[in-house]
């Protein structure tokens, strides 16, 4: 058994544009507070942010849970939205099934998948049409100790 | 360039952070109307031009720690992003101009591009 991870769980409510982001920020905060590096917050954000705008876009909400171990962050997305019939190609980056309307809002680029990918070590996507999505994506921290403190004196 | 000196260039208005302006320097800049490729292509610290007015830009920049927002063609943005962008202390910049001419001359006077990577499509 490794140690117990520091976790925190988000409830994101499906259609409600105006609050996208809102629990990626709180993410931010609190991984700021942690004291984890800039960068890393940043990337862990970003896959956050993702995932919450496709939650609130296309899955009729879901859940964003964020553990952080000591060597890693991981992150764990679940929806019971309508799936992802085709993960290869949501995978590609421009291709988006959002409307018009989301477009509009400056989002739906297709980049959603693609952005998470590139800001995790590891991003592990599952689907099933009608059921939902589930999505794991893992953050390591730098293996140099450059978070570690200094000690004085 | 100095925020301010960002303002000056594209005679600009500034909506909120007045008193920030001053203490800011940039070096990169990056222009999108998508949340996304700003999230995929915008380099930390550097400034973000958009004709985006919702409430989610300003948490984007937040994100990735932008330290101004620049509006461009004279579109206002949405009273909720300028609370959220006063709560954070982003500053948020109006200009008149276009994206084009906006990028263009901030370009002219020195502002880098933020690169995009070569990736498969």
């Amino acid at each position: 058994m490794g140690p117990q991870p520091y976790v925190e769980r988000y409830v994101v409510q499906g259609g409600v544009f105006d609050a996208i982001g809102e629990a990626s920020t709180q993410l931010k905060s609190v991984l700021k507070m942690l004291g984890i590096p800039s960068d890393i917050t940043r990337r862990a954000t970003v896959v956050a942010y993702e995932a919450e705008m496709n939650l609130v876009i296309h899955a009729g909400g879901g859940e964003i849970t964020a553990s952080v171990f000591p060597d890693r962050l991981e992150l764990f997305v679940r929806d019971e939205g309508p799936g992802i019939p085709d993960i290869p190609l949501a995978m590609k980056e421009g291709y988006s099934t959002a409307t018009d309307e989301i477009r509009e809002m400056g989002f739906g680029a297709g980049m959603g998948l693609p952005n998470m990918k590139r800001n995790s070590d590891s991003l592990d996507v599952r689907s099933e049409v009608g059921k939902g999505t589930s999505l794991f994506a893992v953050i390591r921290f730098p293996s140099d100790p450059v978070q570690q403190p200094v000690k004085e004196g | 360039m100095k925020l301010v000196d960002v303002v000056r260039f594209t005679n600009a208005e500034i909506l909120y952070g007045e008193e920030l302006i001053g203490a800011i320097d940039v070096e990169y800049a990056y222009g999108s109307d998508l949340m996304s490729d700003v999230l995929a292509f915008a380099r930390p610290g550097s400034l973000l031009l958009t004709g985006l007015t919702n409430v989610q830009i300003m948490r984007t920049a937040q994100m990735l720690d932008i330290p101004a927002v620049v509006f461009v063609r004279g579109k206002r943005p949405q009273d909720a992003a300028i609370a959220l962008a006063s709560q954070v202390k982003i500053p948020v910049i109006l200009s008149r101009l276009s994206m084009f001419e906006t990028c263009g001359i901030l370009y002219r006077e020195g502002l880098l591009p933020c690169s995009i990577p070569d990736r498969e499509v």
